[in-house]
């Protein structure tokens, strides 16, 4: 197992500890990554309204799903349509443990949910390893119509169809100052959730890059692509297929964690099969497999169907015409990325870059030799 | 709203200059000192307009109906600003589609707050859905007005200052419905037809005051799941011959589709939230692919009322909102929807004016506490509002539907609250309109 399977980009062979050199490399350049994210993110929260903030923390949930099923997906070749529901256990943990007192730091509580949530999605990825595309779609699908009932049927736990409300921790002393340092603002509650939610971002996506290019993702993308031969090089198909789906729970719990603060209820209503949908939808436009294309896909997101709404009613539109256009608006972009860009954002943008070296590479060629 | 940005675009310049005084005059004053003469100004406010707005279901499963509130809303408040708004100021008014779902809920309600600046939120509706926000916008100190939803949830002062709700709670309807079955169907065998949530449970603890002995069966559904074949099937099995229905409108046609289909023909009591005849009948239509015409399946039917309706055309109120639709409007008929807008509108116009020139966050839920009682309307009986109380209208009458959708009186009006309140009958002369059609004008 020491020499490369196939990996998106083909790598010159090396020695063992090339090998190793390669991988201290990684964990650096994922580490710098992740660093450059949460810069970003702590400077786009501070030169944005508050509102603004608002949309930036759903985008963080989306992000955390997205890479969890870009993980499952792209890396692994597993459709899962129930990630929403694996969201719900998740965000029913949070609100669970936030309803106390004196709640725990909100790390701990993000933990217990994504420990939960591996648990669920080891039960359901036990399942899920043993189908195939329309077949594991469907049972998915079934897991995501079937989960919120838990919740009316243990209605003393989960207060059935009204849900539990969440009262997101409120900023500590050291946040106030710290942010105050920085912009010399109040660190408003939702400024705070903000906050969590791209730290756990940077978190979630610190561990996918290593992920993607480790000897477990290369694992997953040989399974994807020739379970016969990966088999015949000594994979274990079913385990490797249920460590992705419980890595891809994890994620989801994590941003479950984060959506309960942010929309500050978990209920049945909230993560309905749209949620799931919706998901998909924004690992689809992003570009499949592509980390940045699940960044791309969340911020279409949440930023598109407001963008529409407003860019109506200031059109003269009515309210209802507005709100009825966005998810038109929405169904036709997603349309147009199917027959257009059939690869996504990333998919179609990384195409054109080396299209274009190829074509310099040739265009180069003939000036050396002659 | 179209032909004035300029107003909207200096309120949210003034009122970022008054957040941003705002802290620096809490960064300032440690010492705390201060007073509170010198506020500045107030989200949402400026010298010629009021901004308000509200989150409802213009789309998905919940707007068939609910859709039309804040079109009601929005030509009442039109009609206000036509004769020169509440104090020289134009209201404006927002309505901002959730789709009936908390996650969007909270969405658009963070954007009427921190983009729009809205002063305050009004007729914010359905029960999951606005449970979701009204903690932050408690936190945030956002009046939260007229929620439309009976759930007790949203009398909750000590928890809630700045959340009002407005409709009848589900509980007091359950009770009176408790109460007339018991003194007029004493033999009757009854059967409970509810919603999983607030609506059916609040309902039936209601109901069960006066009851409990004569309730054969108890059935409920998740919104959503479409099939309520064996629910009613299991209705009908035991034996009941009166079913009380504590549910949405999508789920009285339903019902009775499936009762034809089962040739189970019960008498049937739906509250005031389930027996809009109109969309019933719309609804029952379009379920039964055009088989079942008009609201016809609903004569005979029991429901409750609590204010006129677009039927009773004799009614002061009723012409007033149908003249205001008629100027207003965007041409479709009246429904009780939008007349159900119109009168959430007119309380909160009510209140403005009583807040006066100054009118602040603080200012507005005082005359809540202090004159909610006294708020005029068309709802025949006062609001509970006080400081120890945030709950709506304080009763109702029974009502049995005739074929043409019009209703006949079963009770005099009712007055009752939650827990053991008494039900008395409300002897008050209901009110009329103001001339002029605005809260007072004269």
């Amino acid at each position: 197992m020491s020499t490369d399977i196939t990996t998106a980009v083909p790598a010159a062979p090396r020695g063992p500890s090339a090998m190793q050199r390669l991988v201290g490399l990684n964990l650096v350049r994922s580490l710098l990554v992740s660093l450059g994210v949460l810069v970003i993110g702590v400077v786009l929260l501070e030169s944005t309204d508050a509102y603004t903030n608002t949309q930036l923390s759903s985008v963080t949930y989306f992000t955390i799903a997205a890479i969890g099923l870009t993980a499952l997906t792209g890396l692994n070749g597993q459709i899962s349509l129930g990630h929403g529901a694996l969201m719900a256990v998740g965000a029913y943990t949070t609100a669970l443990m936030l309803d106390t007192d004196s709640p725990l730091p909100f790390p701990v509580i993000a933990l217990a949910a994504i420990l939960v949530t591996s648990l669920v999605g080891f039960v359901v990825g036990i399942g899920a390893a043993r189908l195939h595309g329309p077949y594991l779609a469907g049972a998915t699908l079934a897991f995501a119509i079937a989960l919120p009932s838990v919740a009316l049927y243990y209605k003393g736990t989960f207060n059935g169809e009204a849900g539990l409300t969440v009262v997101a921790p409120q900023p500590p002393e050291w946040f106030v100052s710290f942010i105050d340092a920085v912009s010399g603002t109040f660190a408003t509650g939702s400024k705070y959730v903000a906050y969590l939610g791209l730290f756990a971002l940077v978190i979630a996506l610190f561990f996918a890059l290593n992920l993607g290019r480790s000897k477990v993702g290369r694992h997953w993308r040989a399974v994807r692509d020739q379970e016969v031969a990966a088999e015949i090089a000594g994979i274990n198909l079913g385990r490797t297929r249920v460590q992705a789906f419980v890595i891809s729970a994890a994620y989801a719990g994590l941003a479950g964690a984060v959506m309960a603060m942010v929309v500050r209820l978990a209920a049945p209503t909230v993560f309905t099969l749209v949620l799931s949908l919706s998901l998909l939808t924004a690992v689809v436009i992003g570009g499949l497999g592509s980390i940045t294309g699940a960044f791309i896909g969340s911020a279409v997101l949440v930023f598109l169907p407001p963008l529409v709404t407003d860019l109506s009613t200031e059109s003269g539109l009515s309210d209802t015409q507005s709100a009825q256009m966005s998810p038109l608006i929405y169904g036709i972009v997603l349309v147009l990325v199917m027959l257009l860009a059939p690869g996504g954002v990333m998919g179609t943008l990384s195409m054109a870059w080396r299209r274009q070296r190829a074509r310099r590479q040739l265009t180069a060629t003939p000036t050396k030799k002659g | 709203m179209a032909h004035q940005p300029m107003p909207a675009r200096r309120s949210r310049r003034l009122a970022l200059g008054a957040a941003l005084a705002a802290s620096a005059l809490v960064v300032a004053a440690c010492g705390g000192g201060d007073g509170d003469g010198g506020g500045g100004s107030v989200p949402g406010i400026t010298d010629d307009s009021i901004k308000i707005g509200g989150h409802f279901p213009l789309t998905g499963v919940a707007a068939p109906g609910y859709s039309e509130i804040p079109l009601g809303h929005k030509a009442y408040y039109d009609f206000v600003n036509a004769e020169g708004g509440v104090n020289d100021r134009e209201i404006e008014f927002i309505a901002k589609d959730d789709g009936y779902n908390p996650a969007k809920t909270t969405e658009v309600v963070n954007e009427l707050v921190l983009k729009d600046q809205v002063f305050a939120v009004v007729g914010g509706l359905g029960t999951p859905t606005h449970q979701a926000v009204t903690n932050f916008l408690n936190s945030e100190g956002v009046p939260d007005l007229t929620v439309s939803s009976g759930s007790i949830l949203w009398d909750n002062p000590e928890e809630l200052p700045m959340t009002f709700g407005w409709q009848p709670d589900y509980e007091s309807e359950g009770k009176i419905i408790g109460q007339y079955i018991a003194e007029n169907m004493p033999d009757a065998k009854v059967g409970v037809f509810g919603q999983d949530d607030e609506l059916g449970e609040d309902g039936t603890k209601g109901l069960k005051q006066f009851i409990e002995d004569q309730i054969v069966s108890e059935v409920k559904y998740v919104p959503g799941n479409t099939d309520v074949g064996p629910q009613i099937a299991e209705l009908q099995k035991s034996g009941a011959d009166l079913v009380v229905g504590f549910n949405v409108p999508s789920y009285t046609a339903l019902s009775q589709l499936v009762s034809m289909k089962l040739n189970y023909k019960p008498t049937w009591f739906y509250t005031n939230v389930g027996s809009d005849p109109g969309l019933v009948g719309s609804l029952l239509e379009k379920f039964s692919e055009g088989a079942v015409k008009g609201s016809s399946p609903l004569t005979g039917i029991y429901t409750t009322s609590y204010m006129p309706e677009s039927d009773d055309t004799d009614d002061p109120w009723t012409q007033l909102w149908q003249k205001v639709w008629d100027e207003y409007g965007d041409g479709s008929p009246l429904t009780n929807y939008k007349i159900y807008g119109m009168s959430e509108a007119y309380t909160v116009v009510d209140a403005m004016q009583r807040a006066g020139e100054d009118i602040s966050r603080e200012g507005i839920v005082d005359v809540f506490e202090q004159d909610g009682a006294d708020l005029d309307g068309p709802n025949y009986v006062p609001f509970r509002y006080s400081e120890d109380r945030h709950a709506g209208i304080g009763g109702m009458k029974l009502v049995q539907l005739d074929a043409d959708g019009s209703a006949e009186d079963k009770t005099p009006i009712l007055k009752t609250d939650v827990g053991d309140a008494e039900i008395e009958e409300f002897t008050d002369e209901p009110g009329t309109p103001p001339e002029s059609g605005i809260p007072g004008s004269d």
